[in-house]
């Protein structure tokens, strides 16, 4: 032990060692951060320009024609265009921006400091997966400037759209293998995480963090990296069967008998459900890969600016191992009206409702929590109650959607594409707002100005509401999704005075994103000095210093005495006790 | 305090939008989407209530319980509570998914009737096609080789089969007001999917497979068909008609048609 305790790490010296090929898991912490920042920008960019063309259809908009000068002849944009920046949008929100920051972000980030390890179990394994995804992202990127462009088959892929090349559509063909690729090197990266999060967890807990004592973070991230190892290999497999179809003529999702654009195939044998299951087998467990480390950070900021502890915490904690669990036998729902036998759908109703449970436990369990509560309001804490709040929001229009009576209608209409974005969209982008005022002050060691915070808080919120509420009554008429205009069809003509506000709305929520990127490089500079423990929190990371040293904790070794949440403990001076402190 | 008062807000012109049914589902044309819409609305009424009883008391903890430089409460949890939110919750959903199969039943588990018109649908990027089988009541047989849209053959009716040559195609569905139909679904190249919303029906149409749609529809017009499932670039502009003619109409139509046929 002795010898042990005298054992500190040295930091690398050269710059590119430090900051580029660093194997310090709070650099690729921050690599993976601005990765994510960096995507959700295009993301968002795509989106507003989506919604724009849906309600001006015909506009002549010069710069279309300087960014895609054969996707938009003239400025007018194309309906190819159109689908695929709704799937370039969807892939690069899902991939590399709601599974990267939460997880490959702060989680790598914090992980190990919250339970008292020096870095990652595998810090060059971690080094490699950050810089396979950032190729990942490079490849996905490319899909845009190659002959036809990206691919237009949305971010389910399906087949045989998805299997069939450039006969297929534009976009089809390069642009579809770029995007293949792309994500496979994706998968392959989100395996090396998934191993690195769970053998750190569970080998490198300083004495005294018992499982049980650990933050409902560290919950979260461990659920994922085990979601993540189990959905990505499969869907690895299911990119690679389909790379295959596509190339050397395999068949496993092209069926025989078909006719392309007057041509005839010579596949036979595949099944296009087949891509639906493997690639939903993966597709469900990932919106929780997506959702849990929110849900862990959003109980963390509720403990802490609420001075109580969390109620129910062994209940949080079984809630997330069943969401983990369930969330590999729900993936049916996706494809009730698919052509899948009609008893199957029954079952995976039943299953799609069981998961509800636990998804209500959590919700409750916040409420319990701000009960009999002091709050103290920081934009932080803001954006924990706005997730819970639309995690509630998007958790009814579930309750629809898990019916496949009710589905008869509502798939692939705009209640589907209002459900998903308020639950796994919008509150995964509140979890990763709330992680990114809490956790500043100690990845930089400045605050975050809190005036620009609140602004830019209340703003968004009204903005997302206005943006997704309306679709799903939209998807009451029947407005079906991935269209590129509405023109054809009489139905339609009600429903564009809301196509307009909600994108009014959206041009209205993008821009005050201005004030979230100016907050976020002025309080890089500007920011004041953020002293250790700046929210009087109780978890490992605030009791050294802000920004940590490279071995996070300067050679010492801890043991943890406390429980994560010791707020307003009876008897106790301080209104908290550090995980830490002695007694 | 001002989150409390925004979620308030939100949440009322939440349920007033719902509330005020100002776009809605369109005329219901059959007994399946009466019970259709009669289930979706039992559902709203008890989601509403957890939606408004949520964001409500959500709103109310944090107007209430504001930080006044006291003390919170210190409590851990509370068992009886959690079983009772669980079975709560566990009973209403998996309640609500038992109703609903019911509506899910009606579509996809029941027998075809005796007197059901046959119709063969076949889908392609991006338009739809229908058959009758004429009046001999049989469909002709069919050969991949031999379909062009350019000779009027989207199915590919094989030319040396007898029991074709009286086949009718269209590019709209015409079915008879109050009989039942059978729609035998394939497509020959991408997924698609036929949806009407007056039916609140909605079945993809996967290549290699045939699927079978039950339906019937009661109220004579004129109702449109957008594909409901991605299928390339002209996804948007495929659309077709469901015409629902009094069987009458329905039976001339198809003499008409026949005629047409003989002629050629
Ligand atoms: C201001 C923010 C956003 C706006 C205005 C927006 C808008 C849109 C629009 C217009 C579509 C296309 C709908 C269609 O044609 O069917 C779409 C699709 C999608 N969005 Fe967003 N979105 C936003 C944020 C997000 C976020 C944060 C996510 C993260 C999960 C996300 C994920 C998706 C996905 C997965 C799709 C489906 C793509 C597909 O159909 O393949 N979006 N979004
Ligand atoms: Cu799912
Ligand atoms: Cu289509």
């Amino acid at each position: 032990m002795a010898s042990h305790a005298m054992h500190v790490h040295t930091p690398p010296s050269g710059f590119i060692r430090k900051y580029i090929f660093s194997m310090d898991h709070k650099v690729i912490g921050i690599q993976y951060y601005f990765l994510a920042l960096f995507s959700v920008f295009v993301g968002l960019l795509l989106s507003v320009l989506m919604r724009y063309h849906m309600v001006y259809p015909d506009a002549k908009v010069g710069f279309f024609e300087t960014l895609w000068p054969t996707g938009a002849p003239g400025g007018v944009m194309t309906p190819e265009l159109y689908l695929s920046l709704m799937t370039m949008h969807g892939t690069i929100m899902v991939f590399f921006v709601l599974t990267t920051a939460p997880q490959g972000g702060f989680g790598n980030y914090f992980l190990p400091i919250q339970i008292g390890a020096e870095d990652m179990a595998f810090p060059f394994l971690n080094m490699l997966s950050f810089w396979t995804t950032f190729v990942a992202l490079v490849v996905m990127m490319a899909a845009f400037f190659v002959q036809g462009g990206a691919p237009l088959g949305g971010w389910t892929a399906y087949a045989p759209l998805s299997a069939l090349g450039e006969i297929a559509g534009p976009g089809q063909g390069t642009g579809m293998n770029l995007w293949i690729i792309s994500i496979a090197l994706f998968c392959g990266a989100s395996l090396m995480g998934a191993i690195n999060f769970i053998s750190t967890l569970i080998d490198l807990r300083v004495p005294g963090m018992t499982l049980m004592r650990m933050p409902l973070t560290c919950w979260a991230w461990f659920v994922t990296a085990i979601l993540s190892l189990l959905g990505f290999a499969v869907l690895l497999s299911a990119g690679i069967l389909l790379l295959m179809d596509r190339v050397v003529g395999t068949s496993f999702f092209l069926p025989a008998g078909l006719v392309v654009n007057d041509q005839i195939l010579n596949h036979k044998g595949g099944s296009p459900l087949l891509w639906q299951h493997l690639f939903w087998f993966f597709g469900h467990p990932e919106v929780y890969i997506a959702i849990l480390p929110g849900m862990g950070l959003a109980s963390n900021i509720l403990s802490v600016f609420s001075r109580k502890t969390i109620f129910g915490y062994r209940a949080m904690v079984y809630a997330m191992l069943s969401i983990g669990f369930l969330g590999f036998v729900v993936w049916g729902h996706h494809m009730f009206i698919s052509g899948m036998s009609p008893y199957t759908a029954i079952a995976f109703s039943i299953m799609t409702m069981a998961i509800g449970v636990p998804s209500a436990i959590k919700t409750f369990n916040w409420i319990g929590t701000l009960w009999g509560s002091q709050i103290r309001i920081t934009t932080a804490m803001l954006f924990a109650l706005g997730f819970v709040s639309l995690f509630v929001s998007g958790g009814i229009s579930g309750i629809f959607l898990g019916q496949p009576g009710l589905d008869l209608y509502l798939h692939d209409t705009y209640f589907v594409v209002g459900h998903f974005h308020m639950i796994m969209g919008v509150a995964a982008i509140f979890g990763m707002f709330a992680g990114t005022f809490f956790w500043f002050p100690k990845m930089f060691g400045r605050m975050m100005n809190e005036t620009l915070g609140q602004i830019h808080f209340y703003a968004t919120f009204l903005g997302v509401y206005a943006i997704f509420t309306p679709m799903h009554v939209l998807g009451i008429i029947g407005n079906p999704r991935r269209y590129a205009d509405f023109k054809e069809f009489e139905f339609m003509g009600q429903a564009m005075s809301v196509h307009t506000f909600m994108t009014h709305s959206a041009l209205f929520t993008a821009a005050v994103q201005i004030i979230f990127v100016i907050n976020l490089f002025w309080s890089l500079k500007k920011g004041a000095k953020a002293p250790d423990n700046p929210w009087e929190a109780t978890s490992l990371e605030w009791s050294i210093p802000s920004p940590p040293p490279f071995d996070n904790f300067g050679g010492k070794h801890l043991t943890v005495h406390h429980g994560p949440y010791e707020f307003s403990v009876p008897g106790k001076a301080k209104d908290y006790v550090m995980q830490v402190d002695p007694e | 305090m001002l989150l409390a008062l925004l979620n308030w807000v939100i949440t009322l012109a939440t349920v007033v939008l719902f509330a005020g049914k100002y776009w809605w589902f369109p005329e219901a044309i059959n007994e399946h989407a009466r019970e259709y819409d009669e289930h979706f609305r039992n559902t709203l009424y008890i989601t509403g209530v957890i939606f408004f009883l949520a964001q409500m008391s959500l709103g109310w903890v944090i107007f209430k319980y504001r930080s006044n430089g006291g003390r919170s409460s210190y409590v851990e949890g509370n068992n009886t509570m959690e079983v009772v939110w669980t079975t709560g919750a566990a009973v209403l959903f998996i309640g609500a998914v038992l109703m609903s199969t019911q509506v899910w039943a009606g579509v996809h588990l029941s027998e075809t009737p005796a007197n059901a018109v046959t119709i063969e649908l076949m889908a392609k990027q991006f338009a739809f096609s229908f058959r009758y089988a004429g009046a001999d009541g049989k469909f002709g047989k069919t050969d991949i080789k031999q379909i062009s849209d350019a000779n009027g053959n989207p199915f590919g009716v094989d030319e040396k089969d007898p029991a074709g040559k009286d086949d009718v195609t269209s590019s709209a569905i015409r079915v008879p007001a109050g009989r039942p139909v059978l729609l035998k679904m394939r497509s020959r190249d991408v997924i698609h999917n036929f949806f009407v919303r007056e039916l609140r029906v909605k079945q993809d149409v996967v290549p290699g497979m045939e699927i079978p749609l039950r339906f019937q529809a009661d109220k004579p017009g004129t109702y449109e068909v957008p594909c409901s499932e991605l299928c390339g670039l002209g996804h948007h502009q495929m659309r077709s008609t469901l015409i629902v003619l009094p069987p009458a109409d329905f039976e001339n139509w198809l003499k008409e048609e026949d005629q047409k046929l003989k002629q050629q």
